[in-house]
């Protein structure tokens, strides 16, 4: 029986079949959040529609897509990647620098981008799914480290080393530059989401998603079968790949610049943290950990600065001025308490209330 | 002449260091399919242990390390017995749980000492140079190869003569039976967290000695290398990864010195990209 990796697979009642039309009620919801001066205290500074707002969401979106790309690998094929931030950071870096070494024009240096991370993921990609396991892991960990030295040591000038290269304001395009024009970045995160969110949709149904489940439970079943997962695995590998240099490309638009943290170790660990949260494996998860995880942190690096903080006790103060140990913290637990993550809530809160033995199971990638 | 002598010994060094944190990682990964990565973490609690002692507590150099190391042994067998071993066979789950450690340890020392690299106590005795044949060496640099040294010949006394060395080496040859024989495998884990965390604890005291100073990234950076020099040695093979180390740092300081300065650290990769295409096993061709 196909797992559909779904939370809503045994909704009989009416409320659970209304549940099922929350994804479009949220598109919704986003598309008119520009227009709207809604106020949301606590959880956002300015009202919805102002510039601060629109640029977190669309950080959340854009982080949610990326997440759901990297679970292409993790959650679908179970490829344990430690090395993904690198073609986000090659589609980022690629596009900028074409733009100021190449003096591309945006499209055209944006495709650019889109094609060296799709170039890059595939010649890695092949020699590192030559190694299975844990081995897989180490090595695209390596490349990516090998990446992010790289643009750290700034060769020749090009990469900006510590301090990144900013965007050339004037080969964007006018209507994306400056912070009035913060609604058309957004609505472009947005699109940049929705793609991934069909294309890995569309691929996990079509006959080579299905070979990628099979990989994911049994890889030697798969070869017995006939198939080499090698070729398959690849597959997955380069759209990731090229998924996560797309999601580089409407980055820098976000962020007006490359800057080299985006290929380090800790942002694909990042990821990892974000998949996990969300549930990995799961149509809706690591959205919700992508965005969820970047919120969270964008919001207790602006509460680490506030003067609130400053004049705790050191028990308090030193955790709550560090997101990345709270974050670290808050992801071991849900390891502990939720595995599956934020996606198998809903079954787990359905499986206690009713009582019923069978408790909550989600597909936990490449778990042997 | 000298230059090469210089460069084989500062080479072999840092291969040193490379060994200490690589050992015990490749012995957890060939028992338990753990991928440490909170071995980074241990790294840095006892790097930032004996500075501490060392400074704050006014110890001298060596009773410094000692304290720095059972401290990070003692943080490596608490996070074995509450962290590791509550997730006993569910392995991606392990991994991950290192994973949140490695984010917040590191963070923590940030939160607590500063991001800024703090200058590690040289003792006067390891601040002089060596001269080896017509080469000026830094002293500390024998001091690693001389700890390294030791942990692999007590690591291969362990894994040959000792009952539970022969529980691990089973272990890691075939988890399962060991089990089934009714050895109970549990104890030899938290036993090998135990190695790994003080191997780990060592070379983030030696390696302040190295580096000169600590900073609390310092981990992370070198348990990535190590990753390296465990897969190109061979899962789980002590003495694959002695001669992982010594390459992999003899590779990085002679591409460093001959050709421009951070090449040595992609020429690693390039070395490691090669050898799985040739022998996609490793070295001693242990299956990954």
């Amino acid at each position: 029986m196909p797992r559909t990796g779904e939370s809503f697979t045994e909704s009989s009642t009416a409320g659970h079949r209304a549940l099922r039309w929350w994804p479009i009620a949220l598109v919704i919801v986003l598309l008119v959040a520009p227009y709207s001066a809604l106020p949301v205290p606590g959880l956002l500074d300015g009202s919805l529609g102002s510039p601060g707002s629109l640029q977190l969401i669309a950080l959340c979106l854009v982080y949610g897509a990326l997440a759901t790309g990297y679970d292409l690998l993790l959650g679908r094929t179970g490829l344990l990647s430690f090395g993904h931030a690198l073609y986000f950071a090659t589609g980022l870096y690629a596009t900028d620098l074409a733009m100021l070494e190449l003096g591309f024009p945006f499209l055209v240096a944006a495709l650019f981008g889109v094609g060296c991370s799709t170039a890059l993921a595939l010649l890695l990609g092949s020699v590192s799914l030559r190694v299975t396991g844990i081995g897989f892991s180490m090595v695209t960990l390596a490349f990516a480290q090998a990446g992010s030295i790289l643009i750290q040591r700034n060769p020749g000038g090009v990469t900006g080393g510590e301090e990144g290269r900013a965007a050339p304001a004037d080969l964007l395009p006018g209507s994306l530059v400056g912070i009035e024009n913060t609604a058309n970045l957004y609505w472009i995160a947005l699109a940049y989401l929705l793609l991934t969110l069909a294309l890995v949709r569309w691929t996990v149904s079509s006959p080579t998603g299905r070979v990628w489940e099979g990989i994911r439970e049994n890889e030697r079943r798969v070869e017995v079968l006939g198939l080499r997962p090698y070729g398959f695995k690849l597959v997955a590998f380069v759209l990731a790949g090229g998924l996560a240099g797309a999601g580089g490309v409407v980055y820098l638009l976000l962020t007006g610049g490359a800057a080299p943290q985006a290929a380090t170790s800790d942002a694909t660990l990042a990821l990892l943290v974000m998949v996990v949260l969300g549930g990995s494996g799961t149509r809706w998860g690591p959205l919700l950990g992508g965005a969820l995880y970047t919120w969270a942190a964008h919001r207790l690096g602006d509460l680490a600065n506030s003067a609130a903080i400053a004049d705790l006790p050191a028990v308090l103060r030193v955790p709550l001025s560090q997101p990345l140990f709270l974050l670290g913290t808050l992801f071991i637990a849900v390891v502990y308490v939720l595995p599956g993550g934020l996606a198998a809530l809903p079954a787990r809160i359905r499986a206690a209330r009713t009582g019923s033995a069978a408790a909550a199971h989600t597909p936990e990638g490449g778990s042997a | 002449m000298s230059t090469v002598v210089l460069l084989i010994c500062t080479g072999l060094g840092l291969g040193a260091l490379y060994f200490l944190i690589a050992s015990g990682l490749s012995l957890i990964f060939g028992l338990m399919d753990v991928l440490n990565f909170a071995h980074g973490a241990l790294l840095s609690i006892g790097a930032y242990a004996t500075w501490w002692a060392g400074t704050e507590g006014g110890l001298g150099f060596w009773p410094a390390v000692a304290c720095g190391t059972a401290i990070g042994t003692l943080a490596a067998v608490l996070l074995e017995l509450v962290l590791i071993r509550p997730l006993y066979s569910r392995p991606r789950d392990q991994i991950l749980a290192t994973v949140g450690v490695g984010l917040a340890v590191p963070a923590l020392l940030t939160g607590v000492w500063g991001a800024d690299s703090r200058p590690f106590l040289q003792p006067p005795e390891l601040s002089g140079t060596v001269h080896v044949l017509g080469a000026i060496v830094p002293a500390n640099r024998f001091v690693l190869m001389a700890a390294a040294a030791v942990l692999l010949l007590v690591l291969r006394l362990f894994l040959g003569r000792t009952r539970y060395g022969l529980v691990v080496r089973a272990g890691v040859e075939d988890r399962a039976m060991v089990t089934a024989l009714g050895i109970d495998v549990r104890r030899a884990f938290t036993l090998v967290f135990a190695i790994g965390g003080a191997a780990a604890a060592l070379g983030g005291a030696l390696g302040g000695l190295y580096f000169g100073s600590v900073h609390p990234g310092q981990g992370t950076s070198l348990l990535i290398f190590a990753f390296v020099v465990v897969v190109m040695g061979g899962m789980g093979s002590v003495t694959g990864a002695a001669v992982a180390s010594a390459a992999v740092g003899l590779v990085q300081q002679f591409a460093n010195y001959y050709t421009a300065a951070g090449l040595g650290d992609l020429s690693v990769v390039v070395l490691l990209a090669v050898l799985l295409l040739v022998r996609p096993r490793g070295l001693t061709g242990r299956l990954a």
